[in-house]
């Protein structure tokens, strides 16, 4: 199909959210919040960062403002994970009957529009879609996205903890979005280039105040490849899988051990891992709710067994459990890296362990 | 769209109890049959309490009932012990691979059960004694901790006084009133007669024990591919979507809990795994 890209004003967002909330939908987006940038509910274009860029480092995560730019920064701790898989969720709820009991099931919730999705989001959607909607469909997962409006943004900038490209997952945005966004701002303004990238963006397109792009055509790739410069961090995929499965019994997992604290971090910022638990939860009226909680491979009683204990009761197995799924096994499994390079696990360990480091120093070993 | 997540309400028909904290569970599914395969096993939720994976202990052949043997030792499965007929519980399932009855066809069948290890295995043995033609030499060797530890007791006694299977039982730890065997199932193994060549071996159990049964088995001959372990992790799900039964690249509850030994001996070495 023919692309032509088309120029949105800085100060026409408020109708790209006016014209989601039209179509009944929630706008997800990214906001500021204790001192993060989070995605949460929207109401309008004031929401957005406005002039705030990050700074991330192993575990560092600073905001600081410059300029005026919406969409200068990296990710942060948060991913769109949560708004498709989220971490506390209903499964049913039930109630006592003479002899037995009559189960509910929850509501379908409204449906949502994305707002700032990055490359590394989208990639790492599909790889949540690969869990979710495999041979057994995850009907919460589905329903939300299902009826799905993606408005990507293209990176310009990157993160010292980026490492999109070696994953293949970015920067560059080129599939699986409805809209996206480039952010432009000179002595011309402040404008967004929009590419279109399914049937319905370009339905949506076609109800905001756009106009053609003449000079700034080319500013996605220009972006992209401004913020492809800045990423140094490159993750060994190469013959990854076996040298980690090789690696099992090396003696680097007992020294990230001695750093790593178990603390679970990684696993629940990053976009892919998508282990839960249940709570069994009854209220005083006798009624019973079935609760999914995200669950973290760190957690000793993640593998308890009655009579056993924890079948990884040590850290370093933990440890090794988690990179060797992310990294290895989940090949295996959804025929995919369990990894997009996003960074967050990087920045986000307290402890500061680099995934990429660990996986360069494993796969030596092999 | 059918949601894998919410159970079935099915009705408690007959409670048989085997020890002082296990019993059996007899559901009444003549509404809508059930068909399992023997090894497989069904998450079993007891409403305001939880769910839990447990597998299932009848006769693949009864779809109008379905029979779980349960071991009260947590929140979920002790007030399971008080569950009388007329109770209801909510079953997912079935779910997981089965045991090999197809493949051991033809064969000598030796089965190796350590404590509620017997409840999974009961199946095949059923299964086994219903089709006995097709099967060679059968025997049939549980370990229990101590004699008031052993399930499914009657039917021991009647299956030991079958003439076409042998029947070896065993305990950790006698009692004054116990005067069978004392030790543990891979010195039963060691002594029984098979024919190691042409054998399927099939165990459940502690993963220890299994490991010492399948180190006997295959000392004695039996090859490492006509062996069969049924292993164990924490499940929430059984659906393969909550991750905690992870091993290695599987996920138990669909890979496995049935597996070849020959498929998994390597990382069956591996700890912590």
């Amino acid at each position: 199909m023919h692309n032509p890209r088309t120029i949105l004003s800085h100060s026409d967002l408020g109708t790209l959210f006016a014209t989601l909330h039209a179509e009944g939908r929630h706008t997800i987006g990214p906001t500021v919040r204790d001192g993060a940038i989070v995605y949460d509910r929207l109401i309008g274009p004031d929401d957005l960062p406005t002039g705030v860029v990050d700074e991330q480092a192993p575990g560092r995560y600073r905001l600081r403002h410059e300029g005026t730019r919406r969409f200068s920064w990296s990710v942060g701790p948060q991913s769109f994970k949560r708004w498709l898989h989220p971490p506390e969720l209903r499964l049913f709820r039930a109630t006592r009957t003479e002899r037995g009991f009559a189960v509910e099931k929850p509501e379908a919730p409204p449906p949502l529009a994305l707002i700032g999705a990055r490359a590394c989001e989208l990639a790492a959607m599909a790889i949540q879609d690969r869990v979710f909607l495999g041979d057994v469909v995850d009907p919460h997962y589905a329903s939300r996205r299902r009826d799905l409006f993606i408005v990507a943004v293209q990176c310009d900038r990157a993160a010292s903890t980026c490492f999109c490209p070696s994953m293949g997952s970015g920067p560059r945005v080129s599939r699986g979005y409805d809209l996206s966004l480039t952010e432009v701002v000179d002595e011309a303004g402040h404008r967004f280039v929009v590419e279109i990238g399914s049937e319905a963006g370009r339905a949506l397109a076609a109800k905001l105040p756009l106009h053609a792009a003449t000079t700034d055509a080319d500013a996605p790739e220009r972006a992209s490849a401004e913020a492809e410069a800045q990423i140094a961090r490159r993750m060994p995929t190469d013959g990854l899988r076996e040298k980690l499965l090789g690696a099992v019994a090396s003696s680097n997992w007992d020294d990230v051990a001695s750093r790593c604290i178990g603390c679970a971090n990684c696993t629940l910022v990053c976009p892919t891992c998508f282990c839960t638990t249940v709570d069994d939860v009854t209220t005083l009226d006798g009624t019973h709710e079935r609760v999914r909680r995200w669950d973290s491979c760190f957690h000793p009683d993640f593998s308890y067994l009655h009579g056993a204990g924890p079948v990884r009761s040590s850290v370093g197995a933990r440890y090794r459990q988690w990179l060797t799924h992310k990294l290895a096994t989940w090949h295996d499994q959804f025929g995919t890296s369990g990894c997009v390079g996003c960074g967050r696990c990087v920045a986000w360990c307290p402890a500061g362990i680099d995934i990429v480091a660990e996986a360069e120093r494993l796969a030596e070993d092999a | 769209m059918n949601d894998p997540w919410v159970p079935t309400p099915m009705t408690v028909r007959e409670v048989v109890r085997e020890t002082a904290d296990t019993v059996t569970l007899t559901l009444d599914t003549s509404a809508s049959p059930f068909a399992f395969a023997p090894g497989q096993f069904n998450m079993v939720y007891l409403f305001g309490q939880g769910e839990v994976p447990i597998s299932i202990s009848g006769h693949a052949d009864r779809p109008d009932e379905l029979v779980h043997t349960i071991r009260g030792v947590g929140p979920v499965t002790r007030p399971m012990l008080d569950l009388v007929p007329g109770d209801v519980l909510g079953i997912r399932g079935p779910f997981g691979t089965a045991w090999p009855v197809e493949e051991a066809r033809g064969t000598d069948v030796i089965v190796v059960a350590g404590g509620i290890g017997l409840a999974p295995l009961r199946p095949m043995i059923y299964h086994l004694l219903a089709n006995r033609r097709d099967y060679a030499r059968i025997v049939l060797i549980y370990g229990a901790r101590q004699p008031d530890q052993m399930l499914f007791v009657d039917e021991l006694h009647h299956w030991r006084g079958r003439f076409d299977l042998t029947v070896e039982v065993t305990v950790d730890q006698g009692t004054e009133d116990w005067f069978g065997p004392v030790g543990v199932v891979t010195r039963s193994l060691a002594r029984a007669r098979f024919d190691a060549d042409d054998a399927t071996v099939v165990t459940c159990g502690p993963e220890v024990m299994m490991r010492f049964v399948v180190h006997e088995a295959v000392r004695m001959g039996v090859p490492q591919d006509r062996i069969w372990a049924s292993m164990e992790r924490n499940m929430k799900c059984a659906i393969g979507l909550c991750g905690h039964c992870q091993w290695g690249p599987d996920f138990v509850c669909k890979q496995g809990p049935v597996y070849r030994w020959d498929h998994i001996a390597h990382r069956f070495a591996e700890k912590e795994l």
